[in-house]
């Protein structure tokens, strides 16, 4: 008989006026997301009459049918470049992609499918430093890469835009990429890729450079250059179908291995070879799973809309963890560093929280508390909710930067993996320390009332406000109403600035996480991140040391 | 007075279980016979031993005397049950076990001969005084006679096999123009199927009752009647519903039909149990139609309501026992009603079915007589019975409410059966009101014929596919998306028709599930999923929650009362049909080819045909096109789905 842990006693009264108005508060966040998700299927259902008339299915169609029916979804990255770049009011944003974790033929995947039908499917900064982070995640977990392509290759529109200083640099990222699915090759994770349509030069390494290629008939078009550049480039006229369709392919080039009847049939290959993949590893749980006492649901109240009340990080751990229950660690040594271990689907982990800034003392505790989770194979879980190190004589004379650069290091370095949600706040160095992008956890999530940055806004106003007043002390000027009131006006854009590009939608556009959830389904994705996680430290991909090559 | 200590079973099924059962009952040892296909069968797990007979075809192994009665031979068995079927009513074989010393666990070899033939038989029941259907059993079997006699009895006329059972050699002819070909095809097929062309000729009684009386007889001259059974429920002459009492039949007709049947018994030196089946009709009268010189597959119904235990009746009339009781002691208390479960397709035309069991749980509280093992197969080699429910109620309404009850508890999974129809016969009024004649299943056919598959029958479908496909995943992660809101696509088949369903999670255990109706309108069902495991499903409909079993193997998904394809997976240009790939709907052998590869074929142009199950299959192109490929021959046995003919579809087909 395994010994009891203790089951937190929450003290949220979800009875109450006030939990009322904040799961309402909570409701219109998570809208938000919604909307800008439902507007990019909206693009792409507009395409619909078209698909239908080519004979092609939908992305979001595609998606149906690569996974089991019924398989879990966990999203990745699904608002990238939201708000940036001609992302319309959204309708344009996601990268191209729909990316995320499911099922297909049992195993679980990393899921690419192409939205063709935004801009064609155009490679551009966003698509590429999407694409760049689902490989990242797939050498970390040694999760296949299944992938539905069709791509118009390069957006010439938004390259000679010059709207981005780094605009250039995009050419050498697009190729990391390349690179990269030849070295994900090499270490035995398999790529497989349904060509739908067209892969033109860039388009067609990522179909060439896939393990496994199926082609689909009158459809798959993949070359270096099609008929139009080959013109340009050297005056010869040749068909797309000459050039690159399927059925050469199959029969002449080889660049091919299965060759499918339609869009369904391809998929329904790609399905057969996942099939043939080995199982998924079993890890088993330490403790049968049980749901938490207090309902997930409640996660939607519990954080307010007023981001000064403050919130016990134990309030979120009691709706995620197994029966509620939670050891903590050593609470009466900093209360501002909730540490302590709990089940997760059976499984054990090392969760790490903030009720407030990090003290010299919380840093110490917390790196303890990692080692000891190290010793005990626990995964670590982080909440964050922390305005930062905390600042001041007492603490830096403590030892607050050194205790500081202790716990970066721990995180950084750990062995175990790590799983973040941004729950609240996270500012400054406290949002590296506590495992933020910055730091490689495995996966990162936000809810949609999170913020994070380099500092409050309120908080950069006051220091510009500081920094000038001392600079006009300094030259020893004296300060009118004027140089005051512009003073407020900068301090004014600053804030709106600052609060503007920590919020949670602005952060996820840019990929700072992997995506931002629905606070209700916190536990659903951490269990489907943790089996991913844990089944991936007993992968054991084979592969030929040369890669799968096509000859 | 024979004595004898371990009983062959020569038989198969569920009758062979009751058999071992009722002879191990009274402290015989038993010993059981098998083919290759029935090596893990029910009968040969409640046998003290077995001993193998040969191949599954019935001529090698259940039908051979010689093997039969070497297994006797090899364990020392002394006495042989025949069962039903089979060579229960095979002279030759009665006597050949009484040649090798052994106890026929039956009447005398003379009285099934004489009863075997109807010819015989009519004229020797009406010189004991019972009426046979007036007719013609003459000698005399030349067209011109056999016509001269059809136009004196008139029309409509049933012309009979004389040596005949199961509607072989049987002939429905209305008026004089269609005698000759009637004689011609019935005396054709007598000839090729009981080795006799003989034929008898009676007036065609429709619309009459089917009631049986059950005759019990011992060796010193006590023959009694334990009363009647109503089989009128029967569809193409094969009895589905089975009751006693009659609701037609009062003590005073029980008396007379009694009397007769004892007579006919007495007139042929009947010893054992026996059945005397007669056509009674609205006004009373009632005609001698044969009688079957063994135990009856019905027999049950006559135990419920009589107590007493036929078998060990037959067992102790054998061993030289005498009747424990006087006609007078026979008192019938209650009614019994009996459903046969096939494994046939009633939306099919009762196509028999092949495959395996996957769940089997009979009901409790109704007596279930059956050879099913969960796991067993259902061989195309054998009937297609796999067993029956027995009810006894206080009344007729109260046995008809039991059945209805134990059909719906009962689960059977694997193998489609005629469990639902069999529910919506006892629930049809005819039948209700007890005034079903042999033509009722036939006349309310269209009544009786099951409809498609509601959209709520599909949506629990739907879930079960996602369950399956999702092993280890908790239901509340079915279909759930951390992000933009996914549907699941499901496509199922049922009678060739595909119905694409898309499953979208709700949240709280709720899914919507939308069939589309056609590229505009569909229509949407909500069904909640409350618990899951791998054998069924708690879900909630329209607030009505419900326990439904289910079960997959490969595409296959079965329901109660629905069999479906999931046919997500298949490759390209075969989902709607006319995919050029002819596959067997069953077990069976191809016994004709009408296309050679290369030729060019047409939608529905006939291309072979096979036989299964006694039935004879014919396969026609889905496609127009040229055949491509036919890697069958007559002759050769094949498997259920196994591809036979392959098309290469038109341009534009």
């Amino acid at each position: 008989m395994a010994p009891h842990m203790h089951p937190i006693e929450s003290r949220l009264d979800t009875s109450s006026s006030e939990f009322a108005s904040d799961v309402r508060f909570m409701e219109q966040y998570v809208e938000r997301v919604r909307t800008v998700l439902r507007k990019q299927d909206e693009t792409e259902h507009k395409y619909l009459p078209r698909a239908r008339q080519k004979g092609k299915l939908l992305p979001t169609e595609r998606l149906a049918r690569l996974l089991d029916p019924g398989s879990p979804f966990v999203e990745l990255c699904g608002l990238a470049g939201y708000g940036m770049y001609d992302d319309g009011d959204g309708r344009y944003s996601g990268g191209k992609l729909i990316a995320g974790i499911g099922r297909i033929s049992g195993r679980r995947c990393l899921v690419v499918i192409w939205n063709y039908a935004i801009k064609g499917g155009t490679i551009d900064r966003v698509n590429v430093e999407k694409m760049l982070r689902i490989q990242e995640i797939a050498f970390r977990t040694k999760l296949p890469i299944v992938s539905c392509h069709e791509s118009g290759g390069g957006n010439l529109v938004g390259a000679s835009a010059m709207a981005d200083p780094w605009m250039a640099a995009l050419f050498t990222e697009a190729g990391r990429s390349y690179g990269q699915q030849a070295e994900l090759s090499a270490a035995g994770v398999p790529q497989i890729t349904v060509s739908h349509g067209n892969a033109t030069a860039g388009g067609a390494y990522q179909v060439a450079l896939s393990d496994v290629i199926i082609l689909v008939r009158g459809k798959s078009q993949v070359f270096l250059a099609g008929p139009p550049l080959l013109k340009a480039g050297t005056g010869e006229e040749a068909s797309a179908e000459e050039l690159g369709g399927a059925e050469m392919h199959a029969r002449i080039s080889g660049t091919g291995e299965y060759l499918a009847e339609d869009d369904a049939d391809g998929i329904r290959i790609a399905r057969e070879v996942v099939a043939q993949l080995p199982p998924d590893p079993v890890v088993a749980p330490r403790r049968a799973s049980a749901e938490p006492r207090y309902s997930p649901d409640e996660l939607i109240g519990v954080f307010p809309e007023d981001r000064k009340r403050p919130v016990a990080v134990q309030e979120v751990i009691a709706r995620v963890v197994d029966d509620s229950c939670f050891e903590e660690f050593n609470p009466e040594w900093d209360q501002g560093t909730v540490c302590g271990t709990a089940y997760l689907g059976g499984h054990l982990v090392g969760i790490i929280g903030n009720n407030g800034p990090i003290t010299p003392a919380g840093a110490n505790k917390a790196c303890l508390f990692i080692q000891q989770c190290e010793q005990r194979d626990a995964p670590l879980l982080f909440l964050q909710n922390t305005t930062g190190f905390l600042i001041g004589t007492a603490v830096e004379q403590a030892g607050q930067v050194k205790h500081s650069a202790k716990l970066i290091q721990h995180v950084a370095n750990t062995r175990l993996p790590k799983l973040t949600v941004l729950v609240g706040n996270a500012w400054g160095a406290g949002n590296y320390a506590m495992a933020s992008r910055a730091l490689k956890p495995q996966f990162v999530v936000s809810w949609p009332s999170a913020k994070q940055g380099v500092m409050g806004g309120a908080q950069a106003r006051k220091v510009m406000q500081v920094v000038t007043e001392a600079k006009w002390a300094r030259k020893g000027l004296e300060v009118t109403d004027q140089m005051k009131a512009g003073v407020e006006q900068q301090g004014q854009m600053i804030e709106m600035g600052i609060e503007m590009i920590s919020e949670s939608m602005f952060c996820s556009a840019r990929l700072m996480d992997d995506g931002i959830i629905d606070p209700r389904d916190t536990r659903r994705v951490l269990l489907e991140f943790l089996d991913v996680v844990l089944q991936a430290s007993e992968r054991q991909p084979v592969a030929p040391t040369y890669g799968v090559q096509r000859l | 007075m024979a004595r004898f200590h371990k009983v062959l079973i020569a038989n198969r099924g569920e009758i062979a279980v009751r058999v071992t059962e009722a002879a191990r009952g009274l402290g015989y040892r038993t010993v059981a016979v098998y083919s290759d296909a029935d090596a893990d069968a029910r009968h040969v797990r409640v046998a003290d031993e077995s001993v193998h007979l040969g191949p599954p075809a019935v001529s090698a192994s259940y039908l051979s005397t010689e093997r039969l009665l070497d297994a006797a031979r090899r364990t020392g068995a002394d006495a042989v049950h025949p069962g039903y079927g089979f060579l229960s009513e095979n002279a030759a074989f009665a006597r050949a076990v009484e040649e090798a010393g052994l106890v026929w666990i039956g009447p005398p070899p003379g009285a099934i001969e004489l009863m075997g033939s109807k010819r015989a038989s009519k004229r020797a029941v009406e010189a004991a005084g019972v009426r046979g259907v007036p007719g013609y059993s003459g000698d005399e079997q030349d067209d011109e006679t056999l016509i001269a006699q059809g136009e004196r009895i008139g029309f409509p006329l049933m012309v009979k096999a004389s040596a005949g059972g199961g509607g072989r050699g049987m002939r429905v002819v209305t008026d004089a123009a269609g005698l000759p070909d009637a004689l011609r095809s019935a005396r054709a097929e007598a000839t090729s199927a009981f080795g006799s062309g003989e034929l008898i000729l009676e007036r065609a009684v429709l619309g009459a009752r089917h009631v049986e009386i059950q005759v019990v007889a011992d060796q010193y001259g006590n023959v009694h009647h334990l009363g009647e059974r109503d089989c009128s429920a029967q569809r193409r002459n094969q009895k589905v519903i089975e009751e006693a009492p009659s609701p037609a039949v009062d003590e005073a007709l029980r008396g007379r039909m009694g009397d007769a049947a004892v007579d006919v018994a007495r007139s042929c030196g009947y010893v054992g149990a026996g059945t005397v089946e007669f056509l009674l009709e609205g006004d009373e009268s009632f005609w001698f139609l044969e009688m079957n010189t063994r135990l009856q597959v019905e027999h049950p119904v006559t135990e419920a309501v009589t107590g007493l235990d036929l078998v060990e009746l037959q067992l102790r009339v054998a061993a030289g026992e005498q009747l424990p009781f006087a006609q007078e002691d026979v008192v019938l208390m209650g009614h019994a009603i009996e459903a046969r479960l096939y494994a046939e397709d009633p939306d099919r035309g009762f196509l028999p079915q092949t495959g395996r069991i996957l769940r089997w749980s009979p009901p409790a509280g109704a007596r279930v007589d059956h050879g099913v093992t969960e796991g067993g197969d259902v061989s195309p080699h054998y009937d297609p019975m796999l067993g029956k429910v027995i009810v006894h109620g206080a009344d007729r309404a109260e046995a008809l409410r039991l059945l209805d009850a134990a059909l719906q508890e009962l689960v059977l999974l694997g193998v489609t059966s005629n469990r639902p129809y069999l529910q919506r016969i006892l629930r049809h009024p005819t039948f209700a009101a007890g005034g079903a004649t042999t033509r009722f299943l036939e006349e309310c056919a269209d009544d009786l014929a099951g409809g498609d598959p509601t959209l709520g029958d599909l949506a629990v479908a739907a879930l079960a596919v996602l369950v399956r496909s999702n092993p280890g995943v908790a239901p509340d992660l079915l279909g759930w998306s951390s992000g933009r809101s996914l549907a699941s696509i499901v496509a199922l088949e049922h009678l060739e028709t595909v119905h694409s369903l898309s499953v979208r999670r709700l949240g709280g255990g709720r899914f919507a599930v939308t069939r589309a109706v056609d590229e505009e309108d569909a229509e949407s069902v909500e069904v909640t999923l409350l618990a899951a495991t791998d054998e069924a499903l708690t879900v909630s409909q329209d607030g009505v929650r419900s326990s439904v079993p289910y079960a997959c193997e490969g595409d296959a998904i079965f329901l109660p009362g629905l069999a479906l394809t999931d046919v997500a997976g298949r490759p390209a240009g075969s989902a709607d049909g006319g995919s050029g790939h002819i596959t067997a709907p069953l077990d069976g052998a191809v016994t004709a080819v009408f296309a050679t590869v290369g030729d060019a074929v047409s939608k529905g142009q006939l291309l072979l045909v096979m036989e299964a199950m006694k039935m004879e299959h014919r396969m026609t192109a889905d496609v127009d096109g040229v055949l491509a490929a036919m890697p069958v021959a007559v002759g050769d046995q094949v498997k259920t789905r196994q591809l036979l003919v392959e098309i290469t579809p038109a341009e534009g087909a």
